[in-house]
């Protein structure tokens, strides 16, 4: 309303529209940007490297949707999102999608009105301690102090584990991953918890690494996924098959290399075919381009390939797929068919 | 004469003494040793206490000033090049300098703008805090908001030139109603620039690269630069609403009082950070659907809103301490509200007030730190976040912080420095 | 202004609408009205705003999730808490571990400040320079950057508690408790706790007692010295003070102290009372911080006592310990007190940070986990805000009260 008076002052800052609730997918076409909102630095998973550039798994769903919708991966703008801001964030329009190592709860998806889109990592909580305190087990942990980050299910899966055990702990609740880190080379607290993906992540950046060990103990289910809001539901079937159309190129080998490729002319696979637009009408069917899903795998690679480049055996966090394999070869990742 | 003087007065003397030295503990560094730090037994004790400290801080952080690692890609290098050496990782300062100073996204061929307004700022400020020099100056300051503007930001010149101009309209047409009284005279104002800015957005909308700088998003300012701005900007933002608070708090309107009293007590009563977890987690509610600020925007407002009930706690104490007589003699002049604020009252305690203001400048400058624990990325954020984070430097923890405290140190103690400097000024002024 | 004849509504004894802005009388009344209504207008429109967002994401206002299960524990908390007990609950423990480090911190950082700001008035020339190194280093560097690095100098200056750890009779420890009592570590102080058994009460009686009867006797003194000029020795008051509860708990023995167990636990220091890293952190942070505003004031407060007022003191012939006690303090403890209150409610206001370092108070529960977990963020954060400004507002009404009676005495 007051768009004159602001103007002189405020135009390059202020009042990008964006309405919240209706058709998302009009508002991003619109402004020609994905708004995203990540963590503000979880290596592996998104944090901005040395140049500034946002890179990690989650950072990719991102880039992957943002190619799908307006056909260039870059097309994003990261919002940075503590855990207490991210789901304000979203619910108030702020951002179009959060990709923030989110773990998709009853409450979450019932209470606070968010629709999970997939499961891009199925993650669980562990321990890690030092190798010189002769633990083996979780369930040795009885009087130990443990740090853990807040803002994450973290702390409650903790309260729940030593409840069920009938042990006691001392809880050291720490802000940032950095500094909970630090809190235990120090020797402040006996053991970390977090997702078993980022205990591995940290064992990796430790002085020694081989001196502190993960426990065999995963307490805890947490798939990790992108959300969206609530009532929209073509912005959320865009997500979920954005990120179906990355699961699926692995399964069936498509690969950044080889999309352009496949995509330019029907292949001898119908599945494929349709996925990448050469054959029947998906695209339209969902309100985008025939070349999304192309679009979309050739921004960074398939599932597999976004796997390896970003926390996968390689890297320095060196992930193995584990749970995240393909369903053939005895994982949970099982896309619906493309039809 | 001296004779027969010397010769009745036996026993005076009729030469001086030759001049000699002092004893050695009445002279010099011994004297002054004595007299400073060994005067009496606790003082003794004292000095060697303080010794003890001093040694104590020293011999742990000069070893490690100056074995410093300056150059190494990781925190695994420094531990190599140290070899269990005691020394800083001073390396992680070099690698990461750009994103300690101007945040990660602002693009780095453009550095030399926010620089240049750093630069500029200084000789805006100088008019201002110098009365010495020469009054034309001013005219430098003016313009800063407007340049500071399209540099920071970037984007067509229109828009900063636009708002220029609605101002120097809004000015022009005030001169011009004011002798209709003030409030007609800010009315007038107030509607000619939104004219001016109204006008001027849809040329602006048409002109859109001419004189253009590569536009950068509020959200991409990140390190020092982005506390100085919020410094900067809220602290300028907030006199003007200070002022009106303290005048509104100060006023015999019961009405417009209590609305005053109530905003500043609430807003003085909540820590920052509360009120920046609403600008961050709240205030989006609170906004018409569809309109969506960015997060600086909203932290800019909130900040300006704390920093404006503290300036004008200051400025009221000024409206105080001025004696009713000055009151009085606008009244017996027969000026009315507005011109005995404007000329005779404001221009005094203002005055009055400039070491209290400038305290709370430099606390709010500190405060902005706070903005680290909403996930924007100051200096402190940065630190904390995307650097501490990052499987290069996990560890470095004392050279990151030292140097954040190196930046606001020189900061906060050059304004105070100056501030006391004033105040010495203004008390030889008044006497 | 009232017993100005108006000539403007004497004649017509009408009423001009344009009165309303150029008539002193009713200008007030116009502006006030327009305050007003600009008010309302902007509270109503952020209210619907308000309404209407929610509406579009279908969410509530509701303070329901205050009695649900928090699901979390708590480090540090001085009334029962497990994770079962309710949001409200972990509410309360919060707003209490605040009270805690606020007070601790105003006491602290009261004797730091006096003291820095005593010394920094010293004529020895290299304590008062490295005091001015203090002030100047805390009062211009962000606090939360001193909590960080305090935090940090904690945690990596104490032993690990596991040096203190027998493990049943296992292995040799390679510390000792100090006086098998005490034990600085890097999680926090441990010290023995008291254990109130039956009969406690009368040490408390006894102890009250001792009070009392050491207060009488320094009456006593007073009287005496000012009746008939003699002196009597201040020393029987603490007599006083401490021998009857001490005979009670010797012939008693209701109290007894439960000493810090090294050999039960394998990870920690189990029993006896601790006090946690991250208060002493924040405690230790918040105090010197606080110290260097509070050193200022005491500073400025003694130069405000002019020179004028020592000499005549000493010109009586009064020790220069009774110059400083009843001629100096009083006078500028009136400069001093009013920026020391204020200096408390920023402390208190600072410790809304402890989250940095790990310390669970009201910011940290409630407006932390608390609102993480349910997302209740408009709900969580007015309640937060409510609580500072009830702080807040009581401790500013203390000091209007203060303020008050020491305006009296001006005159």
């Amino acid at each position: 309303m007051h768009r004159s008076t602001f103007y002189g002052v405020l135009a390059a800052t202020a009042l990008t529209a964006g309405a919240a609730g209706a058709a998302t997918v009009d508002d991003v076409k619109e402004r020609g940007k994905l708004n995203c909102g990540v963590s503000t630095g979880l290596t592996g998973f998104s944090a901005p490297n040395a140049s500034g550039d946002w890179e990690g798994f989650d950072v990719a769903v991102c880039r992957a949707v943002a190619a799908a919708v307006l056909g260039d991966p870059n097309a994003v703008e990261f919002v940075p999102t503590t855990g207490k801001t991210r789901f304000t964030s979203l619910s108030s329009g702020e951002i179009d999608m959060l990709a923030r190592n989110t773990t998709w709860t009853f409450s979450r998806d019932n209470d606070l009105k968010f629709e999970f889109a997939g499961v891009n990592y199925y993650d669980g909580q562990g321990f890690m301690v030092p190798t010189g305190l002769g633990v083996t087990s979780a369930k040795d942990l009885d009087g130990a102090t443990v740090c853990v980050q807040t803002g994450t299910t973290t702390e409650l899966n903790l309260a729940d584990f030593f409840r069920k055990n009938n042990i006691s702990y001392e809880p050291v609740p720490i802000e940032t991953n950095a500094e909970a880190l630090q809190q235990y080379t120090a020797g402040a607290c006996d053991a970390y918890t977090t997702d078993a993906s980022g205990l591995a992540a940290n064992r990796a950046t430790l002085e020694n690494p081989s001196e502190h060990v993960i426990l065999p103990e995963i307490i805890s289910k947490e798939p990790l996924g992108p959300l969206v809001r609530h009532g929209d539901n073509e912005w959320g079937d865009i997500v979920r098959w954005t990120l179906n159309a990355l699961i699926a190129a692995e399964e069936y080998g498509v690969t950044s290399a080889n999309v352009a490729d496949m995509a330019s002319a029907p292949g001898d696979s119908p599945e494929i075919n349709r996925m990448l637009g050469t054959e029947g009408n998906l695209g339209e069917m969902i309100g985008l381009d025939a070349d999304w899903a192309a679009n979309a795998i050739a921004a960074g690679g398939n599932y597999g390939e976004l796997f390896a480049k970003n926390i996968g055996e390689d890297t320095p966090i060196g992930l193995s797929r584990g749970l995240n394999a393909q369903w053939t070869e005895g994982g949970l990742l099982y896309s619906p068919p493309f039809r | 004469m001296s004779d027969t003087h010397a010769q009745s007065v036996a026993y005076v003397r009729d030469t001086f003494i030759a001049e000699q030295a002092p004893p050695t503990r009445e002279a010099g560094a011994v004297k002054w040793l004595r007299e400073n730090l060994f005067s009496s037994i606790p003082y003794t004790i004292l000095t060697l206490l303080a010794l003890f400290v001093i040694w104590q801080l020293l011999s742990g952080f000069l070893p490690w000033l100056f074995g410093g690692v300056w150059t190494a890609d990781s925190i695994r290098g420094c531990r190599e090049v140290l070899d269990g050496a005691r020394g800083g990782c001073f390396a992680v300062l070099t690698e990461r300098w750009n994103q300690l100073l101007f945040g990660f996204s602002y693009p780095s061929s453009q550095y030399w703008r926010p620089t240049l307004a750093l630069v500029l700022l200084f000789v805006a400020v100088a008019p201002v805090l110098f009365p010495d020099l020469p009054r034309k100056l001013l005219i430098v300051t003016l313009l800063y908001p407007f340049t500071a503007y399209w540099l920071i930001w970037g984007g067509t010149i229109l828009v900063p030139l636009v708002a220029l101009l609605g101002v120097v309209v809004g000015y022009v047409a005030f001169t011009y109603a004011e002798r209709r009284g003030f409030a007609i005279g800010l009315l007038a104002a107030v509607a000619a620039a939104a004219v001016v800015w109204w006008m001027g957005g849809l040329a602006a909308e048409n002109g859109q690269f001419l004189l253009r700088l590569t536009p950068v998003q509020s959200r991409d300012m990140g390190g020092f630069m982005l506390n100085m701005i919020l410094g900067t900007v809220c602290v300028s933002l907030s006199l003007p609403f200070g002022i009106l608070l303290a005048l509104g708090r100060q006023s015999k309107l019961p009405i417009i009082k209590i609305l005053c009293v109530a905003f500043i007590e609430f807003v003085r009563g909540v820590p920052l950070i509360t009120l920046l977890f609403v600008a961050n987690v709240v205030l989006a509610y609170f906004l018409p659907p569809g309109t969506n600020f960015d997060l600086i925007l909203r932290v800019i407002i909130m900040i300006t809103m704390f920093a404006s009930a503290y300036i004008a706690e200051v400025i009221r104490g000024g409206l105080a301490a001025l004696p009713r007589g000055q009151y009085e003699a606008a009244d017996s002049l027969g000026l009315d509200y507005a011109q005995a604020m404007r000329l005779i009252i404001l221009p005094q305690a203002l005055k009055i007030s400039i070491p209290g203001i400038v305290n709370v400048a430099v606390g709010l400058f500190k405060d902005t730190t706070l903005v680290s624990i909403i996930s924007m990325f100051d200096v402190v954020g940065m630190i904390r976040g995307p650097i501490l984070a990052s499987t290069d430097w996990n560890g470095v923890y004392w050279e990151l912080y030292g140097f954040a405290a190196l930046l606001f140190f020189v900061t906060c103690y050059g304004i105070s420095q100056y501030s006391q400097w004033l105040e010495r000024k203004l008390a030889t002024d008044n006497r | 202004m009232t017993s100005v004849p108006d000539s403007q509504s004497d004649g017509s004894g009408g009423f001009r609408p344009s009165m309303l802005l150029n008539d002193t009388r009713y200008r007030g009344l116009t502006f006030q009205f327009v305050a007003l209504v600009l008010i309302i207008f902007l509270v109503g429109w952020l209210g619907m705003n308000l309404v209407s967002n929610l509406a579009a994401a279908g969410l509530n206002i509701s303070y329901d999730f205050l009695d649900e299960p928090a699901g979390y524990d708590i480090n540090q908390a001085l009334i029962d808490y497990s994770s079962r007990s309710t949001h409200l609950r972990a509410a309360l423990v919060g707003v209490i571990n605040t009270l805690l480090v606020a007070v601790l911190g105003c006491i602290t950082a009261t004797i730091i400040g006096v003291t820095a700001g005593v010394l920094r008035l010293s004529k020895n020339w290299l304590v008062a320079r490295l005091m001015s190194v203090y002030v100047e280093a805390f009062r211009n560097v962000p606090v939360l950057i001193w909590i960080l690095a305090i935090g940090t100098v904690v945690t990596v200056s104490g032993a690990n508690p596991r040096e203190f750890l027998t493990r049943g009779g296992a292995v040799e420890p390679n510390s000792e408790l100090i006086l098998g009592a005490f034990a600085l570590t890097n999680r926090g102080f441990y010290a023995p706790s008291v254990l109130l058994g039956p009969g406690w009460i009368a040490v408390l009686a006894a102890l009250v007692g001792g009070i009392v009867g050491a207060l009488l006797w320094r009456r006593h003194v007073r009287q005496t010295l000012f009746k008939h000029g003699k002196l009597l020795p201040g020393w029987p008051a603490w007599a006083i003070l401490v021998l009857p509860a001490l005979v009670v708990q010797l012939v008693l023995t209701p109290v007894s102290l439960s000493m810090p167990d090294v050999a039960s636990n394998n990870f920690n220091i189990q029993g006896g009372t601790l006090i946690g890293k991250p208060l002493i952190a924040l405690w230790l942070a918040l105090s010197v911080y606080t110290g260097a505003f509070i050193a200022e004031n005491v500073r400025a407060g003694i130069l405000s006592v002019s020179r004028g007022q020592t000499e005549a003191a000493a010109a009586l012939g009064l020790r220069p310990r009774r110059i400083m006690n009843l001629v100096v303090l009083p006078q500028a403890l009136r400069v001093i007190i009013p920026p020391l209150i204020s200096q408390y409610l920023n402390l208190t206001k600072n410790s809304s940070l402890a989250i940095a370092v790990g310390y669970a108070d009201i910011t940290a529960t409630l407006g932390g986990i608390t609102l993480n977990q349910t997302g209740r963020a408009i709900e969580s954060v007015l309640l937060l805000m409510l609580f500072y400004l009830v702080i807040s507002l009581s401790i500013s009404a203390v000091m209007n009260v203060y303020n008050a009676s020491v305006a009296l005495k001006e005159r």
